[in-house]
């Protein structure tokens, strides 16, 4: 598994990522500045990390969507590359088009920084597979703008297509009310592209791989993405 | 040539910000406010001398990055 982490001006979850990247595939990911024109050779996986791009200055992720790697992120992703956009990530792909709708402002307009569970929707991605459909893990959130809002044909094409890939919910896999931190439709956490290989998700999996800070739950997704690389 | 371009919500998406400093100026007194939609302004100055040409930048630089279309309209005026 050759793995790449973007590093924007601001980003500040890359290590987080990179680590458990590394520990998952046995193998130390690319780190890869926002101002080149290619992602090295091979690469199998880009990573979007966390972090505030560019200051969240116009809209969060809107400077970095324009970035000059992101051509060579568009051309992976259509070549059926796979890509991972963790929380500012996230927002990076909607301002890029890479994933439809957008992440406005949390509802209740605070920054929500906490525990947060998520039921896995389906455990047959590139990114789940070491997951059980249904599964609810506790990871963490922590954002400012994760409110995810789309049209409602937009919704509906979603669901139908079954691209939602978590869901905000609480410790028994209940969605809704207090269990949504942000306000998000249809209690959406992640989200994938048609193809399945685009994810892009507002929760921090990569912080929750270590026992050392409460949890390992995240660990899934790493061990998804580098049993897939074995296999290939 | 000087322009000014400004940045606003879409008719119905929720502008949560909006009605915070609605909200605020309520509670300052100022009664008369009925409600409260907030956006971006952007003056910008170009290095062309025919009008044609600058809205044809400023509606490339509203598209591509000044404004997200999904949830946001735009409005040009040039000087």
């Amino acid at each position: 598994m050759q793995c790449a982490v973007v590093i924007f001006p601001g980003s500040n979850r890359e290590r987080d990522v990179a680590r458990a990247l590394g520990e998952a595939s046995g193998r130390a990911p690319h780190m890869v500045w926002h101002a080149e024109r290619a992602l090295p050779p091979n690469t199998d996986l880009v990573v979007l990390p966390g972090g505030f791009a560019h200051g969240d200055y116009l809209r969060c992720g809107a400077i970095a969507a324009r970035s000059p790697i992101m051509d060579a992120v568009h051309r992976h992703a259509e070549r059926g590359g796979l890509v991972l956009g963790i929380c500012n990530g996230f927002q990076v792909l909607v301002e890029s088009g890479l994933l439809p709708g957008v992440l406005m402002r949390n509802a209740n307009l605070r920054f929500v920084c906490r525990m947060q569970h998520l039921r896995v929707e389906r455990a047959d991605t590139p990114f789940t597979n070491r997951y059980r459909k249904r599964q609810v893990i506790k990871v963490c959130v922590a954002h400012g703008e994760g409110n995810y809002i789309a049209d409602a044909e937009t919704i509906a094409r979603l669901e139908s297509d079954g691209r939602v890939a978590f869901r905000y919910c609480d410790p028994n896999g209940e969605c809704g009310g207090a269990a949504n931190p942000n306000g998000s439709m249809n209690d959406i956490a992640g989200l994938y592209s048609q193809r399945l290989n685009v994810l892009g998700l507002m929760p921090h999996p990569e912080n929750l791989v270590d026992p050392l800070v409460g949890g390992t739950d995240g660990r899934g997704m790493f061990e998804s993405l580098a049993a897939l690389a074995a296999v290939a | 040539m000087r322009a000014r371009v400004a940045v606003t919500l879409k008719t119905g998406i929720l502008d949560p910000q909006g009605k915070a400093i609605e909200g605020a100026l309520h509670g300052l007194g100022i009664e008369d406010v009925v409600s409260v939609r907030q956006g971006k302004i952007f003056d910008i100055e170009l290095a062309v001398a025919d009008r044609a040409a600058a809205e044809d930048s400023l509606r490339q630089a509203c598209e591509k990055l000044l404004a997200n279309m999904v949830i946001e309209n735009y409005r040009i005026e040039i000087a």
